[in-house]
């Protein structure tokens, strides 16, 4: 962990200080990447594999693999096609009846140790790592056990120990990382009697591959497998029948692995920088709509408020307008009837005195009472008026409300 | 709440509680056995098959149908759908719910679950897909706990921490949507790595597009569904509010999902003409990508849009309910029926019966703690104390 | 020796390392930007 933190670490000082470190800030901002310069691989030649299990063996011995069934040397296993287990981490299978070739064809299985590792592009602990030695390795210490790299990996090779409730691991061959590290070549390898297996630089690999090819054109296939797929591996294959007859799939493409997620990583801080500019404007877009509608609201509400007032002040001007003129008319009226009472009973009274001089006693109660009545007559049209003037303010209370 | 506790216990033997208690005392056992024996004792994990339904469907349905939560907060806080205030507490709800039993359900499938927050502090795998998955679903169920949070402290009377937490409202609701967005996506993107293993159907390079796009129908599809169900067991808890806004946002959401199935719909078909696969419509996968296609995306928008028009509510929920088994069915379709589609069916995956039964009890566990929570907070009803403040 | 990255991996290791911080560091700043940019309204607009 400490020693790829300070690696990290070191990477932010080359991006940092780029130009003073020129050419190697490029390298690290190149576009191709060619993988670890000098970087060990195995050629695998089907056409030399008898299928005799010898690396079988030695694989199990010397990654102290629990021992089989059935012995090494029995090979009936070959009967039916198997595939790497938590107890093999090479298996070789054999493939009957293939048109071009006369006999049967053996080719081993085990990690490709690709030169861009799925599963070390799967992995969120970083158990899986490419070594500079070619190989790739796994770390116990980190995984959790997600076993996505199972999912990433495109041959099918990692396994896991899925009866173990504590410590289960992935298990996948090593390319025997630690016999590298002290000189010794793989357990494979070096047991191979007929040199179906080689060890070496992989740019090497790749010419000794090319030289039999061109040397023997009519045994091999021309191609490489391993070259170029999913984006190189450091295993190499040549075979004498197409590749797909030997299980080996010719539609993964030359894609390397990282490049295949590297497009949805990328959008991630897009979303990251722009959905939240987005959502707030949105947001901000949505608020202000609320703040125009409720001012929108409001305006109309004061406007109504006004247009009502106004309305109920006029109404009421008028009301009282009527009500002025109703007012005089009933006055008017009172004073006409009033008069012409009067007038009448003066008649009366001039009638009374002509025609009975002598009946002078009450002669003025009648006046009296007459002014009384007139004066009855007009109070009472002035409270009626008064009565309509609350009647107009009510309506103008029930528009507000309605408004 | 005396009341609802006596008849709680007076109707204790209800067929529901004697299912619930079945199954939750079956996944109890179970989870002994897987912990004690490890994961092949419980699944039929193999080598070519290393994710089985605890990832297919507790992880990857779970979290789509989940969608509730981010999908109703930002109609209404930040689309400014107001109207529909009432169903985002119970969506938030579900949607807290569904996170933390993902997280639970995590436990079971990974081989060393205690180590599950490596990944943030040693690990750092960052171009893994996974890991922005693990990020962003930490991240979001602090969010929807937060969001959450406020009805159990209105519910235990913490009157100061639930309104600092509710001014915290709006931040909650842009950041729960970003993470959404990204996780959502992401769950799709895991299979990005996987080209030769997933039927060249269902990998698309839009694939993340897909389950986003396909997360907001979920989202909709199981508030209107949650909703009814809510409305059957719980109508005694809803205020009026919430009893009022229903239908309309019954209408509301089905018309966004039918609209959002539509373009659902483009996308996917396009996807077959970026690939160029319309041969391949002819197989026998063809025919079962037709089937999702045409049965699970092209007629529950026409089922919405019609449910719509003719203001049918019971179709709307039809439709929820079946555009919700669409989205089950899509996430297994990419996660296990067209994953590893070459093998020969020897080697394929079938779910030990162990594995349907921890998925079946995740469930149930869901289920009674939304029992639990709505019979006691104010999740279908507003708090008397807090009406004012939203 | 260390500053040259030989493969795509170890290249995205590093870069989307950084873009996750940078990520978390925008993703938090915007908060902060959005109150001083709204902070003179007349009316606050963020609750
Ligand atoms: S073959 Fe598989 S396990 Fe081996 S390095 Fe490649 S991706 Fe990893
Ligand atoms: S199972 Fe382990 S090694 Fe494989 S991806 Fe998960 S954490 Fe990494």
């Amino acid at each position: 962990m400490s020693i790829s933190r300070r690696k990290f670490l070191g990477w932010l000082g080359a991006a940092g200080a780029g130009t003073t470190i020129g050419s190697k800030a490029n390298a690290a901002s190149n576009k191709v990447f060619k993988g670890y310069p000098d970087s060990m691989g195995v050629l695998h030649d089907a056409t030399l594999c008898v299928g005799c299990r010898e690396c079988e063996a030695a694989c199990n011995k010397v990654n102290e693999l629990s021992a089989p069934d059935k012995p090494f040397t029995d090979l009936t296993v070959l009967d039916v096609k198997r595939r790497t287990k938590n107890e093999a981490f090479t298996v070789v299978n054999r493939y009957d009846g293939i048109p071009e070739s006369k006999g049967p064809v053996f080719r081993k299985t085990q990690c490709n140790h690709c030169l861009e590792p799925a599963c070390a592009s799967a992995c969120f602990v970083r158990a899986f790592k490419k070594t500079e030695s070619g190989a790739v390795v796994w770390d116990e210490s980190v995984c959790v056990g997600c076993r996505y790299c199972m999912i990433a990996c495109p041959f099918d090779i990692p396994t896991y120990e899925y009866d173990n409730p504590l410590t289960p691991k992935v298990l996948k061959c090593t390319m025997c990382a630690p016999r590298i590290e002290k000189g010794l070549l793989p357990g494979c390898v070096e047991s191979c009697p007929k040199e179906a297996l080689t060890y070496g630089k992989r740019e090497d690999l790749i010419k000794i591959a090319r030289d039999r090819i061109s040397k023997y054109p009519d045994r091999y296939v021309d191609h490489i497998y391993g070259e170029h797929e999913m984006g190189g591996t450091s295993w190499l294959y040549l075979s004498s029948v197409p590749f797909e007859k030997i299980a080996l799939r010719e539609d993964l493409g030359i894609t390397p692995a990282p490049s295949l997620t590297s497009g949805a990583l990328g959008v991630v801080p897009m979303v990251v920088g722009l959905w939240p500019v987005l959502l707030t404007g949105v947001y901000a877009m949505s608020k202000r709509k609320e703040k125009i509608a409720t001012e929108e609201r409001e305006t109309a509400v004061a406007e109504a408020i006004d247009k009502t007032t106004a309305e109920g002040e006029v109404k009421l001007s008028n009301a009282m307008a009527k009500a002025e003129k109703d007012k005089e008319k009933a006055i008017e009226k009172a004073v006409k009837t009033a008069l012409e009472e009067a007038e009448k009973q003066a008649e009366e009274e001039a009638a009374a005195k002509t025609e009975a001089e002598a009946a002078k006693a009450d002669q003025v109660e009648p006046d009296k009472s007459a002014g009384k009545d007139q004066a009855e007559k007009i109070d009472e049209a002035q409270t009626e008026e008064a009565d309509e003037a609350p009647k107009t303010k009510d309506a103008k209370t029930n528009d507000e409300e309605e408004s | 709440m005396s009341e609802d506790a006596a008849v709680d216990r007076k109707s204790i033997m209800t067929p529901f509680n004697i299912c619930a208690g079945i199954i939750v005392i079956a996944g109890l056992i179970v989870t002994f056995i897987r912990f004690t024996q490890g994961l092949g004792a419980a699944t039929n994990l193999s080598e070519y098959n290393p994710w089985g339904i605890w990832i297919g469907f507790d992880l990857l349905v779970g979290v789509a149908l989940a969608a509730g939560g981010y999908v109703t907060s930002a109609a209404v806080y930040l689309f400014g759908m107001k109207r529909f205030h009432s169903a985002v507490r119970p969506a938030i709800l579900t949607g807290f719910l569904g996170y933390l039993f993902v997280v639970v359900a995590l436990h079971y499938d990974l081989g060393r679950p205690w180590r599950l927050p490596y990944p943030f502090i040693f690990g750092y795998g960052t171009t893994s897909m996974l890991f922005e998955v693990g990020l962003c679903v930490a991240l979001y169920l602090t969010v929807l706990f937060l969001e959450f949070s406020t009805a159990p402290m209105e519910w235990l009377g913490y009157k100061r921490t639930r309104n600092l937490v509710h001014r915290l409202t709006l931040v909650l609701t842009i950041f729960g949507v970003v993470l959404s967005t990204l996780h959502q996506s992401s769950l799709g993107a895991l299979f990005l790595i996987a080209p030769s293993k997933l039927h060249p159907l269902w990998y698309s390079p839009y694939l993340p597009t897909y389950f986003f796009v396909s997360s907001i129908i979920a989202g909709l599809s199981m508030v209107i569904f949650e909703g009814t169900l809510a409305h059957r067991a719980f109508h005694h808890k809803m205020d009026e509010a919430h009893k009022a806004e229903h239908n309309p946002l019954t209408l509301g959401f089905g018309k966004a999902a039918s609209l959002v199935l539509a373009g659902y719909f483009s996308i996917k078909v396009i996807g077959i003409a970026a690939g160029n696969h319309w041969h391949l419509l002819a197989t026998g996968y063809g025919f079962w990508f037709l089937v999702e296609l045409m049965g699970f995306i092209a007629l529950p928008c026409l089922l919405y849009a019609m449910g719509v028009r003719e203001q049918n509510l019971k179709l709307i929920r039809f439709t929820a309910a079946w555009t919700v088994l669409g989205i089950i069915i899509n996430r297994l379709n990419v996660s296990i029926i067209a994953f590893n589609w070459q093998l020969p069916s020897s080697e394929r995956y079938f779910p030990h019966w162990m594995e349907f039964t921890i998925s079946i009890f995740i469930v149930t566990l869901i289920v009674l703690a939304y029992r639990f929570i709505v019979t006691r907070m104010p999740i279908l009803y507003e708090h008397p104390e807090y009406k004012d403040s939203h | 020796m260390n500053n040259i990255i030989y493969t795509l991996h170890d290249f995205l290791l590093h870069t989307e390392s950084i873009v996750f911080i940078i990520m978390g560091i925008s993703l938090l700043s915007m908060v902060g930007f959005w109150l001083f940019l709204t902070a003179r309204d007349e009316d606050k607009n963020i609750q």
